[in-house]
């Protein structure tokens, strides 16, 4: 049996034909439409490499089904940058030495991303810990992390400040 | 992950017929899509319930009771605010476990019917009486330091891993289900059952059986002022309890109206410990009253293995959970998320 879906990925509808219901959300994405950038690091739902938004939210796109998610919206790191524009959240990792071998960095960065839009972190770099404890970073990256997203959040909320600003010695 | 048949069902009827011998029903699968990729879990077929439309709302009845959608993402009730503000010890059980994304994606009955973490459950190469009845069980005599101290069988030592059934359990939540033989309701405190001699039997659901709600009842409401829900565990987030506890009291005066107390991690399934509410109703509350109930919390406690020290935990984390809901709910759920030093 093969089922037909249809997905909104980064803005453009996608159709493809699974032949075995088993492919999940990630599968789909790096094997079937060439998206590469989620990674499949465990994939049991535990690392946060595959996150992505599916219509709006972060998830592990390895613990869902493709075919239960016919017609849903799918946002990857392929669909943050604006042609060479940098999202700000991008933008802070680099700024941030957010990442090392950057194997975690598309997770990181999509879970930073819905981090931000659910609004519960505040400015707080415990809560912005706790909010992104679902992706781990095997080289340690996790203060940089933390700071790029405190710095995106803030560029994000006042598009006139840099992301790139010095916000460690200011959050020290 | 083995072969299965998918079927989408777009109604309860639907998918109950759906069901059948070797199904299972699929909500978000963030517990199924992983038991299933280790070969725990090797259903047949899968009824895909996530498109049932009606499921997925919080609603007050008239009678002030509140109503949980089955579908409910666990953030998207952790994240309610007139929800959170009305059972604070409820959100703050969703917003300890877990990580974000899952929270997002998990549902209010997959949370409820998720299935143990028990490392021998999940190893298909270790004996597992749950996962083969009658095949033994390796954890008996391994590696035990998570595994229950009340309520245990020679069959199993197991624990039940939901933050969220916790304070379920405390607040008198109720089971609403559907399935061949039509609706009825169980008590949350009686969903899950102690492993006995059958640990295979994890649910008092029957075959076909799916949980369309939970509901709360309306004087757990009383408890919004005084409630918390507190978790220790050995990282300070994204990791299951080794000890939980929820607490909700009502003050009156410097008396103690009424108390409720139960306990994540400890056993099979969320544990109530009414004799310890019992000893609080109606005393003054003091560090030797709260000392006595945690006693009475944990008097049929017993190691199941090289785990004595959950059971000094759990009395201390009754202690401690008294003492924070006594001082009041804080203001803002959870104090600090994810960290038992948190005010």
């Amino acid at each position: 049996m093969s089922f037909p879906i249809t997905l909104t990925v980064n803005g453009v509808s996608r159709s493809l034909v699974l032949e075995d219901a088993r492919v999940t959300l990630l599968d789909a994405l790096r094997e079937r439409l060439d998206l590469t950038g989620s990674k499949k690091g465990c994939d049991r739902g535990q690392c946060g490499a595959c996150t992505v938004l599916l219509d709006g939210v972060r998830i592990n796109a390895c613990l869902a089904l493709a075919v239960s998610h016919d017609g849903a919206s799918i946002t990857t790191i392929e669909g943050l940058a604006d042609g060479d524009v940098l999202h700000p959240v991008q933008a802070a990792f680099v700024a941030h030495d957010g990442y090392q071998c950057g194997f975690c960095t598309p997770g990181q960065i999509m879970s930073a991303v819905g981090l931000i839009q659910e609004g519960q972190a505040g400015d707080d770099p415990e809560r912005v810990r706790e909010g992104m404890s679902g992706n781990l970073c095997r080289c340690g990256a996790y203060a940089g992390i933390t700071e790029a997203v405190l710095a995106a959040q803030a560029a994000m909320n006042a598009p006139d400040v840099l992301p790139g600003g010095n916000l460690s010695e200011d959050a020290a | 992950m083995n072969r299965f048949d998918y079927v989408r069902a777009g109604s309860v009827a639907e998918a109950v017929a759906a069901h059948g011998a070797g199904a299972a029903y699929l909500a978000s699968g963030t517990n199924l899509l992983d038991l299933m990729k280790g070969g725990v879990t090797r259903p047949e077929r899968l009824v895909d319930i996530s498109r049932i439309a009606g499921l997925d709302a919080v609603e007050t009845l008239p009678d002030g009771s509140v109503r949980i959608g089955a579908l409910v993402r666990n953030a998207t009730l952790a994240h309610d605010p007139a929800f959170a503000r009305t059972y604070p010890a409820v959100a703050e059980a969703l917003l300890s476990g877990a990580s974000a994304q899952l929270r997002n994606a998990a549902t209010t009955a997959g949370n409820v019917l998720q299935r143990t973490r028990c490392q021998y459950f999940y190893d298909t190469a270790s004996a597992c009486n749950k996962r083969e009845p009658g095949a033994g069980c390796e954890a008996i005599g391994g590696a035990t330091r998570t595994h229950a101290v009340l309520g245990w069988s020679e069959a199993c030592i197991a624990t039940h891993p939901s933050d969220f059934c916790v304070p379920l359990a405390a607040l008198g939540a109720t089971v609403e289900i559907e399935g061949p033989a039509g609706r009825r309701e169980i008590p949350l405190a009686d969903f899950h059952r102690l492993p006995g001699d059958t640990p295979e039997r994890e649910t008092e659901l029957a075959p076909g059986e799916l949980i369309v709600a939970v509901r709360l009842p309306p004087d757990a409401k009383a408890f919004a002022a005084h409630s918390r829900y507190l978790k220790v565990r050995e990282r300070t987030s994204y990791a299951f309890a080794l000890v939980s506890a929820a607490v909700g009291l009502t003050l009156d005066g410097d008396r103690i109206g009424q108390a409720r107390i139960a306990l994540g991690s400890v056993a099979l399934k969320p544990w109530r410990a009414r004799e310890a509410e019992n000893l609080l109703t109606g005393q003054s509350p003091s560090p030797d009253l709260f000392a006595k109930a945690a006693d009475a919390a944990l008097a049929g406690a017993r190691p199941s293995g090289d785990n004595a020290a959950k059971i000094e935990l759990a009395r201390r984390i009754v202690v401690r959970a008294l003492t924070l809901a006594r001082a009041g709910t804080p203001t803002r759920i959870p104090a600090l998320p994810a960290s038992p030093f948190g005010a």
